[in-house]
């Protein structure tokens, strides 16, 4: 087994040992199928669904990511004096920590999703967007909570400070503060800057994805009537599929530059 | 042999390390002596890559340090204050060190013996005291059989009777060779332990060469006069 999979092997036991990962899980199994067994219809529960997970995936996602960094000081230091390299480390750290907490996510909405049979038939597209969306938010925001863990890592107050200012911009003021220029600025042309400001907010960008799929856009706020008009559905999803990727991409490689270069 | 050449260290506008040269001689234990925040732990942690360094050099065994890792298989390391995972059990950690190492680990047994440590492997580190955390880095810092052995503070926190086990096998991996580098606040300690010295100070190099030089420069006759008539000189 390489060194990168004994870290991450390593991390899985310490996580699922702690048991927070296990509840997390269970929090999301309990609300889909509470709200499959009250909540009407397939596509208006896995919109329920959506709108919960839009703002506690990210959230608990950023703050878990910061919260390991910060736990983990002592063994960093402890590995990264044996013969192992630090971009191994940063890896296996990664990856070790990110996936056990989307495999509960999709565990915990998967399940109910099957025994109500929302996983067949014309739900399963949706049903499946939902799982993808939830499992890519995780990766994003834990990144991001890394991030930010390795930037701040001698100061977790600050730390902790912009992980709650970074997800109360992202999740809860964005969409309005977009929708108060555009009243302000209502005469002029605005579908391209809605459309490139959406890009720049991955929870945004779910909520844009989730719409064009149920296509329900005039319901989710005005960047994502624009979005589906601009676009239209499929190339409005590839689109933000790849920017999803980016925002994946961006956090872990610049994590892994501070990571690389800074003191232990 | 362990070579360092003008090596400098700032944290936040605080030089640590001021351009220092050094070289650490090949199967023999050092003392690295200096007054508290002399830089004595991060010259430690530059040797290990743990802090890299603004400028200058270090060459471990011809191997100059620049992202490297493979050189630390040689290298066995106790840190000052030994923490490890607090959900992990003593013996996982040990397995999980060893799986990663991939190296035999040759005095596991014997050093779980010199420190008694049978009675703790099953539990976990949260519940471990400070003294058996420290004889688990020892261990762990030791039971592969490096050739070279970094020793911050080794014997802080342990009982006279473990300080002393401790100090018998260092004295016999230095017969055998080892390459040890030490650092304690115990003069008479490292007087008992080691034939060579650099005393850091204010983030320089005082002096580098041997026990016996240093004492016959000073006209002491401890290594604690000896130090504390540099550090005299130096507030003069």
């Amino acid at each position: 087994m390489t060194i990168l999979a004994r870290i991450t092997q390593n991390e899985w036991k310490s996580i699922l040992r702690s048991k927070w990962v296990i509840i997390y899980g269970l929090i999301f199994l309990l609300l889909t199928d509470t709200l499959l067994r009250f909540g009407g219809s397939g596509s208006e529960v896995l919109l329920s669904i959506t709108n919960v997970m839009l703002l506690f995936v990210p959230l608990v996602s950023m703050i878990y990511g910061i919260l390991f960094l910060y736990q983990s000081k002592e063994y960093i230091q402890l590995l990264l004096a044996q013969p192992v390299k630090r971009q191994t480390l940063y890896w296996g750290l990664y990856i070790g920590i990110s996936t056990p907490l989307m495999g509960a996510y999709l565990v915990g909405i998967m399940l109910p999703l099957a025994w109500h049979g929302l996983l067949s038939g014309e739900s399963l597209i949706a049903s499946l967007t939902v799982l993808l969306l939830g499992a890519s938010l995780t990766l994003i925001f834990v990144a991001l909570g890394f991030l930010l863990g390795l930037l701040f890592y001698n100061d977790r107050i600050k730390g902790f400070g912009f992980t709650i200012v970074i997800w109360f911009f992202m999740a809860v003021l964005y969409d309005g503060l977009i929708l108060v220029l555009i009243f302000t600025l209502g005469d002029f042309p605005l579908e391209k800057f809605v459309i490139i400001s959406s890009m720049l907010n991955p929870i945004d960008l779910a909520r844009i994805t989730v719409m064009l799929e149920f296509d329900i856009s005039a319901l989710m706020g005005y960047t994502g009537a624009a979005f589906n008009q601009f676009f239209g559905s499929s190339a409005g999803v590839l689109t933000s599929s790849a920017m999803l990727l980016t925002w994946m991409v961006i956090p872990l490689t610049v994590g892994l530059r501070v990571f690389s270069r800074r003191d232990f | 042999m362990i070579k360092i050449e003008n090596l400098s260290k700032t944290f936040d506008e605080n030089a640590v390390l001021k351009g220092i040269d050094i070289e650490i001689p090949e199967g023999q234990a050092t003392a690295l002596i200096g007054p508290n925040g002399s830089g004595k732990t991060t010259l430690m942690k530059a040797l290990l890559g743990l802090v890299k360094p603004d400028s200058g050099t270090v060459t471990i065994n011809g191997t100059k340090l620049n992202g490297e890792s493979l050189y630390r298989r040689n290298i066995g390391f106790m840190p000052q204050i030994a923490q490890y995972p607090e959900n992990m059990k003593v013996y996982e950690l040990f397995d999980f060190i060893k799986e990663l190492r991939g190296q035999e680990a040759v005095f596991e047994d014997e050093l779980i013996g010199i420190f008694d440590l049978e009675k703790e492997l099953d539990k976990t580190m949260r519940v471990l005291s400070g003294g058996f955390r420290q004889k688990v880095g020892a261990t762990l810092s030791m039971m592969f059989d490096p050739k070279i052995l970094f020793l911050d503070e080794p014997t802080a926190g342990l009982d006279p009777y473990s300080s002393q086990q401790f100090k018998e096998w260092i004295r016999r991996e230095r017969e055998n060779g080892k390459t040890i580098l030490i650092t304690s606040h115990l003069m008479s300690e490292l007087e008992e332990l080691t034939d060579h010295v650099i005393f850091l100070l204010e983030g320089k190099v005082r002096y580098q060469g041997t026990m016996g030089g240093l004492l016959g420069e000073s006209k002491e006759t401890k290594l604690e006069g000896a130090i504390a008539r540099l550090m005299q000189e130096n507030k003069a």
